[in-house]
């Protein structure tokens, strides 16, 4: 992980204290450890935003028996340790029901898949409050009067709610983009290679702690800090103003 | 019933939601059969497994009221030590003077951006190097300072929300009639502000409870998580039963914090001699209670971290 052979070369006294300063990462593979944080978040934000879209839908439907399911299954989960749902994705999941998903030889790329799955039943409860709350924020009147005009279901829909919905979304989807991005530590708990568990071990067997725990906490600010700026100032942006 | 997305559902509507309703429950309980099936194949459904934890009560006294104790008192110390510690931030942010203002702010936002499971792994290590704490003690410390240390980072900002909620008046009829800033803080500000923010610290502690799971999960803390292998292990291999229970567990605690936080808020909302709003536990302004202990930023949703 040394880079030394930099675009432009410091003096040589400078490499020389770059190259102690800098010894513990020799033989640990940082980025790919950010970079598997990374997919961790892509694809659980993908797979959540599915299956938190459609339990919205499911909790601000007119049918009483999907409104139920909706709402038992966001209060279930979201009082549930993430810890508990992941790990039961491993040791009950996979250890004792058998579930594989489609990669029974490899435990790594396993255990990946079921990091993903659990993070997905579990952020997806926060998504579908983030897009009711978004639903909610939009006044009856609105929807009164677009039906008064005569618009049918479908245009009231994606005419009048859904645009002033999404926008008023921004922000708090945002936040559980962010909190899903430092959710992705618990994949450690089932040996999945991340950013957390690699820290854990670098701090075990290296020395300098201070130094091991401020970069990996400059990469997590790295990661998080810019999402927030950016859906902040997209939230603000396409803010309804009421 | 009408809402913003449908009217009330006249005779139509209503033989299409009934239809809507059967196949939804056709879907609902093929799912539930093939769960079931997966269970009783793998002999998870025999009353053997269930039995340690209705059919006495070693289990509990053994595995999961020791592990509970040692959740709800890494919560307890969490919630304590952040409080005061994050009420302290929380009002830096608002001081006047910007060399107090901007490393508060600059504290804040940094441990708010990091995962409380990399707070608590740093916790760990700096015990065993740097004091003689026991190493049986370790993982509570370790527990401990990285829930205080990321909570109260959002209890300041939850303070600081409450603070902001209440109207500019207050402050200005307070300094009209001479007090020091000091006095408008301590006297006009932070008691309305208290009970404006109580709900949201109510449901924060939501938040922490789950957190404290990481201890156990990463960690070596002897928590109600880490209770759950050794013990399905001596049941043998109940594992389904045992996540179930520690699982239904955690809902209950978790359950009462947020049924407590919402009748809190009604309560003070119905009952307000102060003028400024009450903070609504779900609203978006403060947050992160998304975390499992990776909890949001700002926005909570009722305890995502």
């Amino acid at each position: 992980m040394r880079r030394s052979s930099g675009r432009h070369t410091p003096g040589p006294r400078h490499a020389e204290a770059r190259e102690i300063v800098f010894d513990f990462l020799e033989g640990y593979d940082l980025l790919g450890a950010f970079w598997v944080t990374v997919q961790l978040t892509l694809l659980s934000a993908v797979g959540s935003l599915v299956w938190g879209t459609m339990l919205a839908a499911m909790r601000v439907s007119p049918v009483p028996l999907m409104r139920g399911f909706g709402t038992a299954y966001v209060n279930i989960v979201r009082n549930i340790p993430l810890t508990v749902i992941i790990l039961f994705t491993s040791l009950g999941l996979s250890q004792t029901l058998g579930v594989t998903m489609g990669a029974a030889d490899n435990f790594d790329t396993q255990n990946f898949r079921l990091a993903v799955l659990g993070l997905i039943l579990y952020t997806s409860a926060f998504v579908c409050e983030a897009l009711r709350s978004g639903i909610n924020t939009v006044p009856v009147g609105q929807a009164e009067a677009a039906r008064a005009i005569g618009l049918s279901f479908t245009q009231v829909l994606t005419l009048v709610v859904l645009p002033q919905a999404i926008r008023s979304v921004v922000g708090p989807m945002a936040n559980v983009l962010i909190a899903l991005t430092k959710n992705t530590t618990v994949a450690a708990a089932i040996g999945v290679t991340e950013a957390a568990l690699l820290m854990k071990k670098m701090i075990e067997n290296e020395a300098q702690l201070i130094l091991i725990s401020a970069v990996f906490a400059f990469g997590y600010v790295c990661l998080t800090l810019p999402t927030g700026l950016i859906m902040g100032w997209v939230g603000k942006k396409v803010a309804v103003k009421r | 019933m009408s809402s913003v997305l449908y009217d009330a559902p006249g005779p139509r509507a209503k033989r299409r939601n009934i239809l809507f309703s059967a196949v939804f429950l056709v879907a609902l309980a093929a799912l539930l059969w093939w769960v079931f099936n997966a269970l009783q194949d793998k002999g998870q459904l025999e009353w053997a497994q269930w039995k340690p934890f209705f059919g006495g009560t070693e289990a509990w006294s053994t595995y999961i009221w020791p592990g509970l104790r040692n959740t709800l008192k890494a919560a307890a110390l969490a919630m304590v030590i952040a409080l005061p510690l994050g009420a302290v931030f929380g009002i830096a942010r608002l001081s006047d003077h910007a060399w107090v203002r901007v490393p508060a702010a600059i504290v804040v936002e940094f441990f708010r951006a990091i995962p409380v499971l990399v707070l608590m792994v740093f916790g760990q290590a700096l015990f065993a190097e740097y004091t003689d704490i026991s190493s049986d003690d370790r993982p509570l410390y370790a527990v401990v300072t990285g829930l205080v240390l990321y909570n109260a980072a959002v209890i300041a900002e939850i303070v600081r929300a409450g603070i902001l909620s209440l109207p500019k008046g207050q402050s200005e009829a307070a300094m009209a009639i001479g007090l020091r800033k000091g006095q408008v803080m301590r006297t006009i500000l932070l008691p309305q502000a208290v009970t404006a923010m109580l709900p949201v610290i109510v449901s924060q502690m939501v938040v922490i409870v789950k957190d404290t799971a990481l201890g156990g999960g990463v960690l070596t803390f002897p928590d109600l998580i880490a209770a759950v292998s050794p013990m399905s292990s001596y049941y043998g291999a109940n594992v389904i039963a045992s996540f179930t229970i520690v699982a239904l567990i955690f809902i209950a605690i978790n359950f009462a914090l947020t049924t407590f936080a919402s009748w809190l808020e009604r309560r003070l909302r119905r009952g307000r001699r102060s003028s400024g709003p009450v903070l609504d536990p779900k609203g978006a302004s403060v947050g992160g209670t998304m975390g499992t202990g990776a909890g949001g930023g700002a926005g909570d949703l009722g305890g995502m971290n």
